[in-house]
């Protein structure tokens, strides 16, 4: 026992940077192995643990419930789609009105424009946070789905921004894979930091008990806008990779069915685990593609029919009601990924437990 | 403006606001009882819409038949998809019981889409509903008088049922306090029940009415009237039914008018409901007519 305190770094230090390093090599080789096709959606997984994490945020470990996710994804793609245009670019696009004269010559490389666009998201999130977070439950609800839907028809409207329903087109293809999925680590690695330090801690009890952690002394009204704006601010990051993978983005796409499929990530993983976040994102999204079929013809052995386009989302928002009714806590409940629940299972070797080590 | 054009904008607000105060009931209804948003009250409001519509078209009934079938089916529906969706969860966290019924709601939709096409379907308006009067120069189709009368029948028989009946002094009892209504001897499940068939037939009754007006069926039609019903019974306090047709009634004049005062506006008009709602919970969060619920430590 005395050996692995002499090691420099613990068992499950060493475990965490193999698996980093194994994760790196693999990302290295599917970027050369993959096809375009396959590619994207891998780009896509990693946009989507984006997106869950940050509506996991809010949701599942401040308890409060937010709709508005597909509004702030908006706004991040926007911004950041805007800016990086080149003039010409604009020209193009915006042919029924042009552009707003200070925004035709701008342009930004890729990573501020991202940045800019999270932090406007960030910024709309916490004004919105200190206006409607006073609001409890089903209030909140109604309040930040109505924001979202307020933002959309904004951008069908403000032509001049926006170009409207027309939308924004040929954008370049800034989302390389390295960006998605190092934006999707970094996001990762931020929120179990978070959810670790006293903020998280905040957030935690706030979802357990509003009054409790009030009596407490932990300024909830503050935690809550804080915690929404964090999560705003992610969600316009997750939106300008959204808008530079697609490369074509218009208002249309941000309707409330977004903030749907993300929340139902959310839940399908566990409403407050982190990992149950990141695996759903990763299942879900290659099952959404994996799934496509059911939309298509089908062949049942007797017979042939002709294509249902919708089948596919009956098939997950059934899965959504299941889950709720049958199995509340989802994939993986509020528990997390450790390399000690590893072992617990039988996974790994056991290691000394630490009564034997005599305490910390 | 001139005062004419001003009477056609209101005789249009009047039948548009006691449209939404119709499917307003419905929300608060439920609200009151389960303090839970119905999502899926639109949906049922696009279903009852169709099952009109298949019942004139497919089954070829007359118009009167085919309406009442309608309305009989969708109130079944919706009791089935309380007994189904809400039902289960209901001693579950409120997250999960909203996340249940936005999953419903999700789930008609794309059923709807399944089964009744994504194609918007032209709904057949008998001629009654169809004539058009000329008063005073100002112009009124039918149907526009009539929603106003439905609602205010409709208005009339659910605040008898509610405040003079044995079933309505059970749903206020409910809506008090469920376990205490519940040592009273009330079957709480059954009200439960009526409240979700009263709530889902003026939701079938809206929606035949909404495609009457608007005669286009689309499997999505009940999102945007769901949810702007949903805010019109926020404004008027949530769980009042006289609050819910003011809220409604406000909501249709606010929308009409402004799109008629300042036309620049018009494309901002699906988010003024959004707008109004948020300036209320900021001002007075009960509505206009509700109590205020304190929280209980």
């Amino acid at each position: 026992m005395n050996t692995s305190k002499k090691l420099p770094m613990s068992r499950n230090t060493l475990l965490t940077l193999g698996a980093a390093v194994i994760g790196l090599v693999l990302l290295f080789v599917f970027d050369e192995l993959f096809d375009r096709f396959t590619m994207q959606i891998f780009k896509l997984c990693a946009i989507n643990i984006i997106l869950a994490l940050s509506l996991n945020l809010i949701n599942g470990f401040t308890g409060l419930f937010s709709l508005g996710h597909a509004g702030f994804m908006a706004v991040g793609a926007y911004t950041c789609a805007i800016l990086t245009m080149s003039p010409e670019q604009k020209e193009v696009n915006y042919v029924i009105q042009p552009i707003v004269p200070w925004l035709a010559n701008v342009q930004f490389p890729f990573l501020p424009a991202l940045l800019i666009g999270g932090l406007l998201a960030g910024l709309i999130g916490w004004l919105l946070g200190v206006i409607s977070l006073r609001l409890r439950d089903d209030y909140l609800a109604i309040a930040t789905l109505g924001f979202s839907e307020i933002i959309r028809v904004i951008l069908t409207n403000a032509m001049t921004f926006t170009n409207g329903s027309l939308g924004l087109k040929g954008l370049a293809r800034f989302t390389t894979m390295w960006w998605a999925w190092g934006s999707a680590i970094l996001t990762t690695l931020f929120l179990v930091l978070l959810i670790k330090s006293s903020y998280g801690r905040a957030f935690k009890s706030i979802r357990d008990n509003e009054i409790a952690a009030e009596s407490m002394g932990i300024n909830v009204f503050g935690m809550k806008v804080l915690s929404f704006t964090i999560s705003s601010f992610l969600a316009g990051i997750a939106g300008g990779l959204l808008a530079h993978y697609l490369t074509t983005i218009d208002p249309k796409q941000f309707i409330f069915l977004k903030t749907f499929d993300i929340l139902l990530i959310v839940v399908l993983g566990g409403v407050g685990s982190i990992t149950g976040s990141v695996v759903a994102a990763i299942v879900v999204t290659i099952s959404m593609e994996a799934l496509r079929f059911l939309d298509g013809p089908l062949n049942l052995g007797f017979m042939v029919t002709s294509g249902v386009p919708g089948l596919r989302m009956v098939f997950f928002s059934a899965l959504l009601m299941v889950v709720v009714i049958y199995r509340q806590q989802g994939l993986m409940g509020k528990a997390e990924f450790s390399w000690d629940a590893l072992s617990r299972i039988g996974l790994l070797p056991r290691r000394k437990s630490k009564s034997e080590k005599g305490g910390r | 403006m001139d005062f004419q054009t001003f009477l056609q904008q209101f005789v249009n607000a009047l039948s548009l606001g006691s449209l939404y105060a119709l499917i307003a009931i419905g929300y608060t209804m439920v609200y009151g009882i389960l303090r839970l948003i119905n999502f899926a009250h639109g949906d049922i409001f696009m279903v009852g819409g169709y099952l009109a519509f298949y019942g004139v078209s497919t089954f070829l009934m007359p118009w009167w038949m085919a309406v009442i079938v309608a309305i009989a089916l969708t109130t079944v529906f919706g009791v089935g998809l309380e007994r189904v969706a809400y039902r289960p969860l209901r001693d579950s966290p409120r997250i999960s019981i909203m996340i249940s019924a936005i999953g419903a709601s999700f789930l008609l939709e794309n059923l709807a889409i399944v089964l009744f096409n994504a194609r918007p379907k032209a709904f057949p308006v008998p001629e009654f509903f169809a004539r058009n009067f000329i008063l005073g120069g100002v112009h009124i189709a039918s149907v526009s008088l009539i929603i106003p009368l439905v609602t205010a029948v409709i208005l009339a028989a659910l605040l008898w049922i509610v405040h003079r009946t044995r079933v309505g002094m059970a749903m206020r009892a409910v809506s008090t306090d469920i376990e205490a209504a519940r040592l009273m001897a009330i079957d709480v499940n059954r009200i439960v029940s009526i409240t979700f068939a009263i709530g889902s037939a003026l939701a079938a009754i809206g929606g035949i009415l909404w495609a009457l007006k608007y005669p286009r069926l689309e499997p999505l039609m009940g999102i945007m009237p769901g949810l702007k019903c949903f805010i019109a019974a926020v404004i008027g306090g949530i769980g009042s039914i006289g609050g819910a047709v003011l809220g409604g009634l406000l909501l249709g004049v606010i929308e009409l008018m402004t799109v008629a005062f300042m036309p620049e506006l018009t494309g901002y008009k699906d988010a003024f409901a959004f707008v109004l709602l948020i300036v209320v919970l900021l001002v007075k969060p009960t509505g206009l007519l509700g109590k205020n619920l304190g929280e209980k430590v």
